[in-house]
């Protein structure tokens, strides 16, 4: 083995440790970041939005609400995603034509 | 790709419309019933890729260029960042649903709980859905029809 390869391991060996160690301390799914809470599916913020949508958005749908309301910067997001895998096919097949 | 037989041609004839209104209706009722922009959009989309097997990709070319199909793309992008900001001179900030419970344009009011579905509802939602699904429409119609022109001989007889 060349030093090269010794310094990947090593590296590879951390960061899985780190990645490990990560998952083993993340909280369950689920629960709200009060510790002594013991209602799992009572999370404060489900309650905010399931409360407070059809009064602060106007729409009967609590997803699209959310979606394109309260988290209206994962969806701009998700727009500059397509439009960019659009531009990407098009320019590389446009010029396989000519 | 070149198009395919008389039965195929006709039967795309028929179900086309259908598609199209099924993908509209989720497109427009997007803050009423499940669905939105992104979803309706690829109904449509679908439908269109229907009619480019169905026809071929040459005939669906001459109707229409994928740089036209940019164009409504970079539109539907433009009036979603428009109402993003709009959000920002109106309202508060960005994204902000200064439309909803306005009385002006998509303004009724709604009562919390099970109510009656009012189309007149939801603020920028509708609005940020129409963007978002000519958006979706135009972006996945370019890409397939670019991908099966770009893949078609330059004679127009071949299959592939």
């Amino acid at each position: 083995m060349t030093k090269r390869d010794i310094l990947a391991v090593v590296f590879f060996t951390v960061v899985a440790v780190f990645f490990v160690f990560s998952a083993l301390m993340m909280r369950s799914f689920g629960p709200s970041a009060d510790p002594n809470d013991t209602d799992y599916f009572n999370a404060p913020m489900d309650d905010y939005i399931i409360d407070n949508t059809q009064s602060e958005t106007g729409a009967n749908n609590g997803v699209t609400s959310v979606v394109f309301d309260y988290r209206g910067f994962d969806t701009l997001g998700e727009a500059t995603v397509l439009f960019t895998a659009v531009a990407g096919v098009v320019l590389v097949f446009r010029r396989l034509k000519k | 790709m070149s198009g395919m037989s008389k039965i195929v041609k006709t039967i795309s004839n028929v179900t086309f419309p259908l598609i199209m209104i099924y993908g509209l209706y989720v497109i427009a009722h997007g803050h009423l019933t499940p669905g939105g922009g992104f979803q309706g959009g690829a109904v449509v989309a679908s439908g269109c890729a229907m009619i480019l097997v169905a026809y071929g990709s040459i005939w669906t070319m001459g109707k229409i260029r994928e740089k036209n199909l940019s164009v409504l793309e970079s539109l539907g992008a433009l009036f979603f960042i428009g109402i993003a900001l709009f959000g920002l001179i109106f309202g508060a900030m960005f994204f902000n649903n200064f439309l909803a419970d306005g009385g002006v344009i998509f303004g009724d009011h709604v009562t919390s709980g099970s109510t009656a579905a009012d189309f007149n509802t939801g603020g920028v939602l509708p609005l940020m859905n129409f963007a978002v699904g000519l958006k979706v429409i135009a972006g996945l119609f370019a890409i397939v029809l670019v991908m099966a022109y770009a893949t078609t001989k330059p004679g127009g007889g071949g299959k592939e």
